[in-house]
């Protein structure tokens, strides 16, 4: 036992060290592509200080900000699909298919409705908004699963999200119907899941969620081993296995909130990250919860560039690339499954 | 029951008609429709633009229903619906691909598309759904068809954002009936009403196949075949229908499982009875949509929608046992 611990734990931080390497190249390469191009050797000058004004200018007013946030954004997805599938002990459980970003959807279009601006400090209420949206979605699929006798059913768990994303769906639709052309055409892209972040002031509306809340998902990865060996188990090892539940949850849900607030709503991250992370380095959370979020980063640079660089002159959004590539992923699972 | 359905569609159609932007008596109504005369306006309005609407949303209700009644009753999934099984993305996706490249594809040739479409997407859900070692159980094709149709829709963005055609296909994907043309109607209404026949006509070994493919055997009836043949109505059905209004779901989740609870578990009548609860439906919901909010109007996808989602939360709370 102690043997193999040690030597997963290695094989997870080799696998972290070269997933690091893997997170910079993407980072280089999308800072790269662009209408302006930019050669790794000059992105590297200008953050040392040395490059042009136009190269600063260009690094530091558009590129940077965009790229943070896809960054955040991705490792908030990813964490939170891991957090999900742990809580849930359901390997299919996803922040999209659970209908949790339709509920922030949601949440962004009764900000987007009320209030009418993405500009300026306000923009940091959107997270709080889509938030807000989660939460709602999340304790209405909760609670219309939850069974008296045998608490929440996995199966009905999802079956019941997608009854609920179909609604909310339909709700926002109704709601993106009354507003002007503009920003319908904003949330419209916006709900495929583009990184539409450009200003430091959306970084800073996401930094926050992701800075708090994915130190204390890492924090809590052991009562999450405790809960996927089952909740009779993890009440036998000692975890307060209500309160707990309820507190992780919430994190999974601030974590895809802030990150589709920022991000659009990008499907599959929170899918495809933990099972990839999950068969690089085992099942323990402490090791694949990191690996979950630098997957998730990865994943959405990569996407994000190649909807931006591949399909001129009308880029597609970042999600669509994603959903490509996760949903026959996610069937090949499905057909596995027993 | 069936006769008071039929008064039910007559009444809900006579007050789509005579109800809208322009209010019209219910004379003129009449007027219109059985001695038309072009010289009038309202008329005019009736003849042009009210009657083909509600035409083409009566027959295609009942063609979503259909179909609903089919894939519920072979496959004994109670959540079978042309929506949540992805035949309706497939249709939409094929048909956002010939928008891009075929702009000026007459609508026979769009209609041919779109089934098409929903084939290839229906196929390809089965051979998911029984390809996996557990067999096909109704939450597996569920999902199946939940993730094809999330992957299609967002591939018919992806394409619609990539050629620019994103009004047009919005249009589309929330379903909407103001677009239906009398020259549509001629084509839409003979193919739907001979695959409705047809339904009718295998309702017998439906119903036996609903009871259990053993059952169904031991009484001369080969369930694999009144299978296919059944599918392949439901899909003719609801391609046929997605080329027309766009793709609207849970029509066919909803109104089977009413007609099932009125007249018992006989297909012969359980079909009949949804095809004209069907279009009382979405002849309703095409009123509320264009009612809500006039003289704008609401995509009818979104009415059906709401009360399709507390249905479907109903049975999915409901059916426990047999889902997974």
């Amino acid at each position: 036992m102690n043997g193999s611990q040690t030597s997963r734990e290695k094989r997870a931080w080799r696998v972290g060290l070269i997933l690091a390497v893997i997170c910079a190249a993407a980072v280089l390469v999308s800072l790269n592509t662009g209408t302006i191009r930019m050669p790794p050797a000059s992105v590297i000058r200008t953050f040392l200080g040395m490059g042009t004004p136009d190269d600063k200018m260009v690094l530091f007013d558009f590129r940077l900000p965009r790229i943070l946030i896809t960054m955040l954004a991705g490792i908030a997805l990813g964490m939170s699909g891991a957090i999900l599938q742990g809580l849930s002990r359901n390997a299919l459980a996803d922040p999209g298919i659970l209908g949790l970003h339709a509920g922030a959807a949601f949440g962004l279009m009764i900000y987007v409705s009320f209030f009418q601006t993405m500009e300026g400090p306000v923009s940091l209420w959107i997270p709080l908004f889509t938030f807000m949206g989660g939460v709602l979605t999340a304790a209405l699929i909760v609670l219309l699963a939850y069974d008296r006798h045998r608490g929440v059913l996995p199966v009905r768990l999802i079956l019941i999200g997608i009854a609920v994303a179909a609604g909310f769906s339909a709700v926002t639709l109704f709601f993106s119907l009354r507003l002007e052309d503009t920003t319908y055409a904003f949330t419209s892209r916006w709900l495929l899941g583009s990184v539409w972040g450009r200003d430091w002031v959306h970084v800073a509306a996401l930094l926050p969620w992701v800075a708090v809340l994915v130190p204390y998902a890492l924090s809590q990865s052991r009562s999450l081993n405790a809960f996927t060996l089952g909740d009779e188990l993890a009440v036998g090892i000692g975890t307060d296995v209500g309160r707990k539940r309820l507190l992780l949850l919430a994190a999974a849900v601030g974590l895809s909130s802030a990150g589709v607030a920022m991000a659009g709503g990008v499907g599959f991250i929170g899918l495809v990250a933990p099972h990839l992370a999950r068969r690089l380095v085992g099942p323990m959370h402490q090791h694949f919860l990191p690996i979950a979020g630098m997957l998730g980063l990865v994943i959405l640079v990569v996407a994000d560039t190649v909807g931006r660089s591949l399909f001129q002159p009308n880029a597609i959004p970042a999600g669509i690339v994603v959903a490509a590539v996760g949903a026959p992923y996610f069937l090949y699972l499905l057909v596995r499954a027993k | 029951m069936l006769l008071l359905a039929c008064l039910g569609l007559a009444v809900s159609m006579f007050a789509a008609i005579s109800w809208g932007a322009k209010d019209m008596p219910a004379s003129d109504v009449w007027a219109a429709v059985f001695q038309y005369n072009p010289a009038l306006t309202p008329h005019q309005i009736i003849h042009e633009l009210r009657l083909p609407r509600v035409l083409g949303a009566a027959v295609v209700g009942a063609a979503f229903a259909v179909a609903g009644a089919l894939m519920q009753g072979v496959t004994r999934n109670p959540l079978a619906d042309s929506g949540i099984l992805g035949i309706n993305s497939g249709a939409t996706f094929v048909v956002a691909l010939s928008f891009a490249f075929w702009p000026n594809l007459p609508y026979s040739g769009l209609m041919a598309v779109s089934f098409a479409g929903s084939v290839l997407s229906t196929v390809f859900i089965f051979i998911l759904g029984s390809s996996s070692p557990g067999g096909m159980t109704p939450m597996r094709l569920t999902l199946a068809g939940a993730v094809v149709a999330a992957m299609l829709h967002s591939l018919s963005s992806g394409v619609a954002i990539y050629y620019d055609l994103n009004q047009d296909l919005a249009f589309w994907y929330a379903g909407g009936a103001a677009g239906i043309k009398w020259t549509h109607l001629q084509l839409l209404i003979p193919v739907l009403l001979a695959a409705m026949a047809g339904a009718v006509l295998i309702g017998r070994p439906v119903s036996l196949v609903s009871l259990g493919e053993e059952t169904a055997a031991s009484l001369g009836i080969d369930p694999k075949r009144v299978q296919v043949m059944a599918m392949a109505l439901a899909v003719v059905l609801a391609g046929v229908s997605v080329s027309a209004v766009g793709a609207i779901g849970f029509v066919g989740l909803v109104i089977p499982h009413i007609s099932r609870k009125l007249i018992g578990v006989d297909y012969r009548f359980i079909i009949p009875l949804s095809a004209v609860l069907g279009s009382v439906l979405l002849v309703l919901a095409d009123l509320a949509a264009r009612m809500v909010n006039p003289p704008k109007e609401l995509a009818i996808g979104i009415m059906v929608a709401m009360v399709g989602v507390p249905f479907f939360l109903y049975l999915a709370r409901r059916e426990r046992r047999s889902l997974s």
